[in-house]
């Protein structure tokens, strides 16, 4: 096997993969929102509820796809509970810029180690352009839920 | 022994091509036949009255006579150039089924359709009110013509299928359901997309009244498609799209049609890309259909037996009647990520929903791995695949 492919498929990812923490529906969410990716036929339900102070008191998702899209997922929630929406916002630009743009330094974003460590697995899937789009869904549909308050 | 990967510059690198299904590779004698008319007769079509436009209009007409031919049309006139099978599947619904549907009436269309072969049908459904019903398949990926029994009525008035499944593979009895069709006064369509370059095409013995394919499966060139229109009917179709070359005469009060096929050629046609296809088509004779599926066929036992061998793998096409082609799941293994682990080892294949999500729901399946095969596929190419296989399975350890 090549390095690339040992750099996609670590560890972590697989196990997250496998077992995504965090992976079922939630009753009292204040914000949810599905995404889709309509090419590979990807989904992920992800259900937030956030407190009056912003802060991100649960989160949670279901959902069906492959490998990267779940473990992004799944990684995506244990990174944002118990965070403020800001700092999710902040996350999901940095994914955003880890993976669009060729600089991989995402030091800039006050994340703590673990989450480092989690976006580095992550950063594997850039050597996969094709991929990028399942390991980004899970940011995406956090976007539109931070937007999509539930009523 | 049966060896043409020689012919199809492409192969010369390595890769494993299993995607035959979305586009098949272009042989030699297909690109030099484009190159060389591109570089000695080419002009546009029916309009000139310099030898140049006269050499390429007589090059386009001789295409459409190579086509006649292969698929055994009475008249030449019978066939259409489009764009695509896409386009050619859109001219059907939306010039003879817009004309003729009334509201109430039936299209019956199966569970293993194409997009292309589906959503035209719905966009006439929601202007017209007619009904789509759809024939389901059985468990195997196959469809008894029982169902299809079941399925047409009084009320149809076309029944539009694939002659075969671009996921399954699955055969369909295209004399026997056009009978049927018939029976009731409807219209057979049939969606030759995926047999063309597979199986023979012989529309007077079927007695179909429409049938389409794409060229760029067939070996050919993308950008051109088929669509074989029965002449009685062809007369009484509007056009599909307007514009130039497919009038007689036009003035600001009135315009005159010109006769089929032109009337459905609107604008330039893919002229140089006939030629492509006329190149393809002798080329596919040359070897022999027969001999192309009996190769095919013993490439695609091999494939059924060598995965079937895998631990974990589902085979989800399992049709008695099957062409090249061999859909399959892997426990545990979503099939991207089987896809990208194959392409690491060189071997393309095709995951996904192949553009038939109504078929992937009725599989219980939101994507499948799917490996088709062509002429130039070789029993070296299912032990890639294999071997490519255990490698997913060893990364994911299962
Ligand atoms: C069965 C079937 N019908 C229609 C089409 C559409 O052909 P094209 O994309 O060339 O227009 C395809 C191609 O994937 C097909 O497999």
């Amino acid at each position: 096997m090549d390095n690339d492919l040992r750099e996609l498929y670590q560890d972590v990812i697989l196990d997250h993969g496998k077992s995504p923490r965090n992976f079922h529906a939630m009753a009292n969410a204040t914000n949810n929102a599905l995404g889709h990716n309509p090419l590979c036929g990807d989904k992920i339900d992800l259900f937030l509820s956030i407190d009056k102070n912003n802060v991100i008191q649960d989160i949670s998702f279901q959902g069906a796809g492959c490998a990267i899209s779940m473990a992004s997922a799944s990684m995506m929630t244990e990174m944002l509970k118990g965070k403020t929406t800001d700092h999710a916002v902040k996350l999901f630009h940095a994914v955003h810029n880890m993976f669009t743009s060729s600089e991989t330094d995402i030091k800039d974003c006050s994340v703590s180690e673990d989450d480092m460590d989690r976006l580095t697995a992550l950063s594997g899937v850039k050597e996969f352009p094709i991929r990028v789009k399942c390991a980004t869904l899970a940011w995406h549909t956090l976007d539109s839920a931070l937007n999509n308050k539930k009523s | 022994m049966f060896d043409y990967k020689k012919d199809f510059p492409i192969l010369n690198q390595k890769i494993v091509y299993l995607d035959t299904a979305a586009s098949a590779q272009k042989p030699l004698a297909v690109i030099d036949a484009m190159s060389d008319f591109i570089k000695h007769d080419y002009a546009n079509i029916h309009r000139g009255i310099y030898d140049l436009s006269q050499r390429a209009s007589d090059r386009y007409e001789s295409a459409r006579e190579t086509v006649k031919k292969f698929i055994n049309a009475r008249n030449t006139d019978e066939v259409i150039f489009t764009h695509g099978g896409t386009e050619s599947a859109n001219l059907v619904a939306y010039s003879y089924g817009r004309e003729f549907l009334r509201e109430g009436d039936e299209v019956v269309i199966t569970e293993l359709e194409h997009h292309a072969n589906i959503v035209p049908w719905q966009v006439l459904r929601k202007e017209k009110g007619i009904k789509l019903s759809v024939v389901p398949i059985d468990a195997d990926g196959s469809i008894p013509i029982e169902k299809f029994k079941t399925a047409i009525s009084d009320k149809t008035k076309i029944v539009s299928f694939a002659h075969v499944s671009n996921v399954l593979g699955t055969i369909l009895p295209v004399k026997e359901i056009t009978a049927l069709a018939h029976a009731v006064g409807a219209v057979a369509v049939v969606d030759a997309c995926q047999s063309v370059q597979h199986l023979p095409i012989d529309v007077q013995n079927t007695d179909a009244d429409f049938l389409f394919f794409s060229g760029h499966k067939l070996y050919g060139p993308t950008g051109i498609g088929v669509l074989y229109v029965k002449r009685a009917l062809l007369e009484k179709m509007p056009p599909y799209q307007t514009g130039g070359g497919m009038i007689s005469s036009v003035s600001f009060d009135e315009t005159l049609y010109a006769e089929a096929p032109l009337r459905f050629e609107a604008g330039t046609p893919p002229i140089i890309e006939a030629i492509g296809l006329q190149a393809a088509m002798n080329y596919v004779k040359n070897i022999g259909l027969d001999k192309i599926a009996a190769h095919e066929h013993s490439i695609l036992k091999y494939a059924d037996e060598k995965l079937s061998l895998i631990p974990g793998l589902k085979i989800l096409s399992n049709a008695g009647k099957k062409s090249a082609i061999v859909s399959f799941v892997i426990e545990n293994i979503h099939s991207h990520d089987a896809g990208t682990i194959l392409n690491n080892y060189g071997v393309a294949v095709r995951a996904g929903h192949h553009c038939a999500q109504p078929l992937m729901d009725s599989l219980g399946v939101s994507s499948t791995v799917r490996a088709s095969f062509g002429l130039y596929s070789a029993m070296e190419d299912v032990d890639a695949l294999a071997a490519g296989i255990y490698e997913a399975k060893k990364i994911f350890g299962n």
